[in-house]
This record gives C-alpha cells, structure tokens and sequence, in this order.
C-alpha cells in the first residue's frame, strides 16, 4: 500500500476513517481548527475528539457553478453528526434535488484525490447516503 | 428626544452599470447630492465615514474629500463585508451620540459590475506535491471539496436549513420570492433590472446554485448612497423645510454573532439578526406590527424568507405562511423590499446599507412616487454581511 495524507489534518485515516475535532475542556465546543481559546467561553485547553461518523443532512444546496478546478454540479451540505455540525460534500448520490433528501441519514466515505509525484495518495472525505 | 439622531439629507445613485465613472466619481455623486438634499455643505459635516469593500484597502474617505471638500475632518474607512454602508451610517450617528460633532457623512461605493460569482474563499493550485497548508492542513482547496465557500450555495443552505426546521418551503416558493422582488422592481427608476419576471422565467433560469437560479441572487452592480446624520440640537437651528423633510433614526444597532453550536460550519445569520431586531424594536419602542415597510438583506431569495422570521415580521417557524399570505407584497399588510431589494434593485456591497435606508427615507418623506406606500411613518431597513455583522435601522417620519 502507497503512502497516504488526508486531505485535511482534521481526518483520520486508517481501518476506520474519522474525523476529529479539538473540543474545549470546559464547555465541550468543537473546532476543525486550531483555537488560542474558545469561541464560545474562552478556556484556552483543548482534547481531541472523535465525531460521530454517521448523521443526519440537515442543509443542503447543489452547486452548478464553483471556482476552477472544481467538477460540478455537486452536493455540499451541513451533517448532524450526534451533535456536532460538520461541513461536507454529500457524495455517491445524484446531485439532483429529487435524489437528495434534508433529514437523510448520510455516514462517512473516503475518497481518493490523486497521487503526486512522490506517491504519495491524498485522501478526502464526504458523507454518502446510509 | 433629546439626543435624537436625523437623516437630514440622503441619495442613492442609479446602480447598474457606470462604465464611464469609477469608484470615487460615484461615491462624490452621492455624497454632493446627500449635502444638497440636507441643505448644507461640506464645511458643515464633522465626520466622515467611508466604505467600499472592493477597495482593497484605498483611503476612500480622503478619495472623496480630494472630489469635495478637504475639510481635515476625521474620516473613518470603514469594511463590514456586506454591512459595510449600515457600519459607516452607524459610525456617523455614533460620534453625533458621542457628542464629537453636530453633523456627518456616511457614504457607501462599490463598483461590482460585471463581476462574476463571488466565493468566500478561492481553491488552491493543486501541485505535484501534496503539502499540508493553513489551519486545516489541507493538500488540496477545500472550497468546492469540503462544502462550498460560494455566497449563492451558503445562502442557499441557509434557506434549506429553514425549510427543513419547519416545512413548506420548496424551490418555487423561493422562485415565488423572486418574483415578488422582480414585480417590485418595475416601480423603482433607479433600480438595476426594472423588468418584472414571470415564476416561469425565473424557474426556468440558469441553475446557480440550488434553489437559487441567477435573478434569485443578488444583482452585482455599480452604485453609490450616501447620508448626512445630523444631531436633535442642531437639527433645531435649521429651517422648517429641512426639519420637515428630516427622517428620524429611532434605532441604529449594529450585532455581531454569538457564538452558537455549527455557526462556523455554516455561517448563522439568523441569531445576530433577531438579537439585532430585538435591540432595534426596544430602542425605538415600536413592534414589527408597527411597520409600514421592510427593506431587509435578501442578498438570495432563500435569505429573504429567514429574515421574515429574524426581523419577526410572522411567529417564529411562520415565514412561509407569511409570505404566502401576500404579507411582504407592496400592496400586503408589510410591504417587504418595494425597492426591488437586492435581487433587482442590485446589491453593489457597500452601498446597499445607505441605498436601503434612502428607500424607506423616501417613502416616510412622502417623495416616492409610484412606488410610495402612502402614509408611511415607520420603516425598517436590515443588512447583513457575512462573518458576520448585522446592521438594523428604524426610522420614523418626522412629526414636524
């Protein structure tokens, strides 16, 4: 097996692909980045924790046009995650409006980027329908 | 009320396209045409505050003075994403409340036309080599791969959000939006599309982002307003015309967003919004049933309809009620963006925080022609700009 790097720090990869949050000691708020201090009560300790891989579609909207480089049309969307919101594209659906339904369960799915010259493979993330 | 703040004097230029004027030329148009219709002079102003988002950070403000008048007054450029003109009205009215000077200038200018789609961030080049980069690490953009940065597909969720919270909403209710905001349009000469569009039409339109096709987005264009506050003390010392024709402030709260779960996954700008409202309608002791028309932020038509709910024109969860009770049609019981809002009048950013305030200023004035919602006392005008900030204004018409 080839070398792997996701796509965002904030993926882990291996046997069960995760996504992980730095969640705030004291009140438990969860970011994908890095934090001085919390924006939501300004504790300035954080853990690292492991978000719910599948959810719920809570938002959507179906993109026709985006910046360049980019396929299109295609499904971004807002996932409930048990709790936690995370930011995503909806993926191995139709992007059309009758194949993608709010209050789906959706749960997470990789996907290969490409492999750069070094071989190494870029792995990224989405939610697919469950 | 003593320490009342005034609109003396304000304008908005045609917005479309001026591809024969730039930046300053329109932003001094506007801001010449605020002092004329206030009746005063540039000698007059204490403050003036200036934005253009687009500006890359020029000093607009002393731009304008170059153009007008170099008084050597303090001139704060202000940039508020697309609450940037309520920021430079709400700047003004806070150094005449401060009791720094008797009167200022707000002036908003953008020049957007031709402009194409405007994203929250732009993708990166991807390499030969993936290289973790910023604060996420990311080998790759992120825009467009995880969600999408684009204002049409933000906006977009946010209005599918709200539909799923509380039902009723579809792609043609929001299209029945546009429609209402084109219809409104054909009344206002200084409007950029003065062309009604049927349901079909606008349905049938180039697919942006779904379920907003291009007339449900906001109109990038050219354009400039500008205002002159003047404080209740000096307002005092002017002529019965300019007191007559002086538009109250009865409320100028500015919000930022409060920290909520998922508000940094996808921006929320309904909370700062009610908190925004909430402080307005307490500062002017007037209730949402107290106004005679609306100009809020409806920057996509899928914004138009949580902001009935934020501004709490309808019960909390009722926006599609309201609105498919005509509510928000000019001729409904709270006529919502009869300027034609930004889906039609335009939106060139920084302007649209004076532009709006001008539309509810004209009709409480009276001067609104065709378009006049006869026997306007009260108005309120909403922006919002993502990030986010929140700007509402009320205003009343003079009892003079």
């Amino acid at each position: 097996m080839s070398a792997q790097i996701p796509l965002v720090d904030y993926l882990a990869l291996g046997d069960r692909p995760h996504l992980v949050a730095h969640e705030c000691t004291a009140c438990g708020a969860r970011f994908f980045d890095r934090r001085n201090a919390c924006a939501s009560c300004s504790a300035t300790e954080f853990r690292d924790a492991d978000v719910a891989t599948d959810g719920e579609l809570r938002a959507y909207t179906i993109v026709s046009f985006a910046a360049p480089g980019i396929p299109v049309p295609f499904v971004a969307g807002v996932v409930d995650c048990a709790g936690t919101s995370v930011r995503s594209n909806i993926i191995n659906v139709d992007p059309t409006p009758e194949a993608v339904r709010l209050g789906m369960p959706v749960r997470l799915a990789t996907y290969s980027l490409g492999i750069d010259d070094d071989g190494v493979e870029a792995i990224g993330f989405g939610f697919e329908p469950a | 009320m003593s320490d009342a703040v005034w609109i003396l004097g304000i304008t908005m230029t045609k917005f479309g396209k001026h591809a024969d004027k730039d930046v300053i030329d329109l932003a001094a148009e506007a801001a010449l045409g605020a002092l004329a219709d206030g009746g005063v002079s540039m000698t007059d102003i204490g403050v003036l505050a200036a934005g253009n988002l687009m500006g890359g950070g020029a000093p607009t403000g002393q731009l304008i003075q170059k153009q007008i008048g170099q008084t050597g007054i303090p001139v704060f450029n202000v940039s508020n994403a697309c609450a940037t003109g309520a920021t430079a009205l709400r700047t003004t009215i806070m150094a005449i409340k401060a009791g720094e000077c008797d009167m200022g200038l707000a002036v908003g200018v953008e020049k957007l036309a031709g402009a194409g789609l405007l994203a929250g961030g732009s993708a990166k080049t991807d390499g030969n080599h993936w290289t973790p980069r910023g604060r996420y690490g990311s080998v790759a953009g992120v825009d467009g791969r995880i969600g999408t940065d684009t204002m049409p597909g933000t906006f977009a969720q946010i209005g599918m959000e709200y539909g799923h919270r509380y039902g009723g909403a579809s792609f043609e209710l929001f299209a029945r939006i546009s429609e209402k905001n084109h219809a409104h349009s054909t009344l206002n000469p200084l409007a950029a599309y003065t062309k009604a569009m049927s349901l079909e039409q606008i349905m049938g339109d180039v697919m942006i982002a779904y379920p907003n096709t291009r007339p449900m987005c906001s109109a990038n264009c050219d354009g400039a307003a500008a205002a002159v506050v003047v404080s209740d003390a000096k307002l005092k010392t002017l002529s019965a015309e300019q007191r007559r024709r002086a538009v109250k402030v009865a409320a100028s709260v500015l919000t930022s967003d409060p920290w909520e779960e998922a508000c940094q996954i996808l921006p929320n700008v309904n909370t700062l919004t009610r908190n925004a409202a909430r402080q307005a309608y307490e500062q002017a002791g007037v209730g949402p049933e107290d106004l005679d028309l609306v100009e809020l932020h409806d920057c996509f038509a899928t914004a138009e309809l949580v902001h009935y709910d934020n501004l709490m024109l309808c019960p909390e969860g009722g926006a599609v009620d309201f609105f498919n009770s005509g509510a928000p049609w000019r001729d409904g019981s709270t006529p919502v963006n009869v300027s034609g809002g930004l889906q039609s009048k335009g939106h060139p950013i920084a302007a649209t925080g004076i532009a709006n305030i001008w539309e509810i200023c004209h009709h409480l004035r009276g001067e609104a022609g065709p378009r006049q919602i006869e026997g306007a006392r009260v108005g309120l005008a909403h922006v919002i700009g993502l990030g986010s900030a929140c700007g509402v204004h009320i205003l009343e018409r003079s009892a003079a």
